[in-house]
């Protein structure tokens, strides 16, 4: 169902077609025009052997971000272009490239070939599947700093690529509280994507939040295989409600039909990315909400100022509410939080800021086994690859393959 | 609410988009002209429904929207194929790029814009029949409305005397000329109306069943829509049937999760698209001489030179 490659099949087709056909005609050579900076760019002056001697992204005055999505999908792909306008805005005197709906794949690579082509020497590759594309452009373009946003990078990490990310389980755990407090079914819903750590965290820490307040709280998950595919969106809020749930929350792209669907349902909301309490007067509890700006322009700054190498950014960094400066923050509450319930939270919001997690221990899988053992509090760098399980209160399985 | 109502209930409200994409792409196909850009107009369909409502706040006037959107996107494909012979399938991917292009640059205003929508309305005693009134008839206006399409687009088509001129139209098309009709002219509107129930079945997916748009919200739905209509051999009622078939295998993954089973996602994922190939294959029993003439000359090798 992936129209990108649909689009890739289309473009052969018609040039077969063209080719093949006596009275092809001007619609045929609209196709082109599918495949949006899609010319393989030439290498370029600066790739020359002689950039290794300099600190990649030093000097830059051309940043590209790419981004898996349109730029306003109420959601993340939104929330990672207003930071890329941030850092046009702080800097005056850099030009921002932006590409919209780059896939996961080696389209990713071209488009950041362009860029590069272009003059780029910083990029943000910002989906989780652009990590293979954007380390293997890296790998050709020493002098060029490319940080992808949410991925992880296993083993040895080069000098000129990193990860970065908030630590988005913690105002997931926090809204879980409120969600926790808000259900009468005791039956919260989540609906996501895809069985990655950065969703498996996200699943276990509303559930763990929710736990706090309501022993008896469980979560059901549906996932629908897409980041943003309403109609499998409005199926999987549709199915959930049919087994009881009063609460529902996501972690998909585009947020706005889940959202709606729970408002003219009677149900109540948790937001993810957004603020989208406008589409759930009623309905709307609490939610998570991206603030890229501070991050990229440190990213930004750092990296200008020749000091990629070596510094926080050349790793996988994971900056949560301990630094002070969690990127994702909490939203605001809607009309049904009780005042008790706020208190909680804030109360929450001081143990993990100073020493406390989450994902204090312990906490057990749902097969029993230990997730996080007694008196492990766990570092920001560990925790999505000790969420290899659902914990106890979670209902539904990870899927296989 | 048992699993199985559940998945047929979740069928129709699902596949009814597809179903109405399908049902138009049958009309075009009868006048002998395949259109691959029933996803470009289920995409305008469905913002111009969005649109429409959002402006007007009539949920309605979106429907109208929406059928006039995927009329003129398909009015392109007629253009192309049928006043320049151009090739059909080339043209009419052509299109849903128009399309896909076409709505993202206009719908960029409408992803966080609200609009009045379709919601369930339980049909007053038809909804109280045991089990099948819970599935069919507390569903959505559109979906009513396809309910009445279906046998219309049957009787249309092989009962009256417009549907003689589309058949023959696709089938034998100098016999039309013989007997002093155009062919082109019916063949234009075939297309056009085919895209305009294309649009409706957006509008159905944005102001019914989602409640929203979104950039490329059809997901390759209208491809759908042209298999099923190929594997019903454009029957209207066998369509209906697949696309139903096709939106139920889609609601059984999520039913299915969210009552705690485990099961390979990459399976579910699969089953919608295997279930409605090899149920469509059992139930066609196709015969070549089913294929309007027209169709299958698209698909003859072009001479060279």
């Amino acid at each position: 169902m992936n129209i990108r490659r649909l689009a890739a099949f289309a473009a052969a087709t018609i040039m077969i077609a063209a080719c093949g056909s006596n009275n092809s005609d001007s619609a045929t050579t609209k196709a082109p025009a599918a495949s949006t900076a899609g010319s393989t760019a030439g290498s370029t002056a600066a790739s020359g052997g002689t950039a290794s001697a300099t600190a990649p992204g030093k000097g830059a005055t051309t940043i590209g971000f790419i981004f898996v999505g349109p730029k306003d999908d109420f959601g993340y792909n939104q929330a990672a272009y207003a930071g890329s306008q941030a850092v046009a805005k702080a800097h005056p005197d850099i030009k921002v490239l932006t590409a919209e709906n780059v896939p996961e794949d080696d389209n990713a690579t071209r488009v950041m070939e362009k860029m590069i082509a272009d003059g780029a020497t910083i990029i943000f590759a910002t989906s989780y599947g652009h990590l293979d594309p954007a380390l293997k452009v890296a790998a050709e373009h020493p002098e060029v700093a490319i940080v992808q946003q949410g991925n992880f990078i296993k083993g040895t990490i080069a000098a000129n690529v990193g990860t970065y990310f908030g630590t988005v389980y913690e105002p997931v755990f926090l809204a879980g509280i409120a969600a926790g407090a808000a259900t009468t079914s005791n039956k919260l819903g989540y609906v996501y994507a895809f069985p990655i750590p950065q969703t498996i965290a996200n699943i276990n820490a509303f559930e763990l939040g929710a736990k706090l307040v309501n022993p008896k709280a469980e979560t059901y998950v549906v996932n629908t295989s897409s980041w943003c595919d309403p109609a499998k969106q409005a199926e999987a809020a549709s199915s959930l409600f049919a087994q009881g749930v009063d609460v529902i929350t996501q972690h998909q792209d585009c947020t706005a039909t889940i959202t709606k669907a729970a408002e003219e349902a009677g149900k109540k909301v948790v937001g993810y990315h957004a603020d989208a309490s406008s589409l759930a007067p009623n309905g709307w509890v609490t939610g998570s909400e991206w603030a890229w700006a501070d991050v990229y322009n440190d990213i930004v700054d750092t990296t200008v100022a020749g000091g990629f190498t070596g510094s926080k950014y050349n790793a996988n960094y994971r900056v949560g509410y301990k630094d002070g400066k969690n990127p994702f923050v909490q939203s605001k509450y809607g009309p049904s939080v009780t005042d008790a319930t706020k208190a909680k939270i804030a109360d929450e919001l001081k143990v993990i800021s100073t020493t406390g997690s989450p994902f204090t221990g312990p906490i057990l899988a749902q097969d029993g086994s230990t997730l996080f053992a007694a008196g492990d509090a766990p570092a920001y760098a560990d925790i999505e690859s000790k969420n290899t399980a659902f914990v106890q209160g979670v209902v539904g399985a990870i899927p296989a393959g | 609410m048992s699993l199985l109502s559940e998945v047929l209930t979740g069928g129709i409200r699902g596949g009814t988009s597809i179903e109405y994409a399908a049902l138009g792409e049958s009309v075009s196909e009868r006048a002998g002209v395949v259109n691959l850009g029933t996803e470009g107009s289920m995409l305008m369909g469905a913002l111009a429904a969005y649109a429409v409502a959002s402006r007007s706040g009539h949920p309605w006037l979106g429907v109208l929207g929406a059928a006039i959107a995927g009329g003129l996107l398909a009015l392109v494909h007629a253009y192309f194929v049928l006043s320049r012979k151009a090739n059909q399938l080339a043209t009419g991917l052509v299109v849903l790029f128009l399309g896909l292009g076409l709505t993202s640059l206009f719908g960029v205003d409408y992803v966080q814009a609200l609009a009045p929508t379709f919601r369930p309305i339980a049909l007053p005693g038809l909804s109280r029949i045991p089990f099948l009134g819970g599935i069919a008839f507390k569903q959505d206006p559109l979906v009513y409305m396809s309910y009445v399409t279906v046998p219309v687009m049957w009787w249309f088509i092989f009962r009256s005397r417009w549907g003689v001129l589309l058949r023959a139209a696709g089938e034998r098309s100098e016999v039309l000329t013989t007997h002093g009709h155009r062919v082109i002219p019916i063949q234009y509107i075939s297309v056009v109306v085919g895209g305009m129930f294309a649009g409706i079945g957006g509008a159905h997916l944005s102001i019914a069943y989602t409640k929203s748009w979104f950039e490329n919200m059809t997901q390759g739905r209208g491809f759908v829509a042209v298999a099923v209509v190929m594997f019903a051999a454009r029957q209207p009622f066998k369509v209906a049937a697949g696309a139903y078939l096709f939106g139920a295998a889609l609601a059984l993954s999520p039913a299915l999760q969210a009552r705690g089973y485990g099961i390979n996602q990459f399976a579910l994922d699969a089953i919608p698209y295997v279930v409605t190939i090899l149920v469509l294959v059992a139930l066609g029993k196709r015969r070549s001489g089913e294929i309007p003439e027209g169709l299958s000359k698209v698909f003859e090798a072009p001479t060279l030179g």
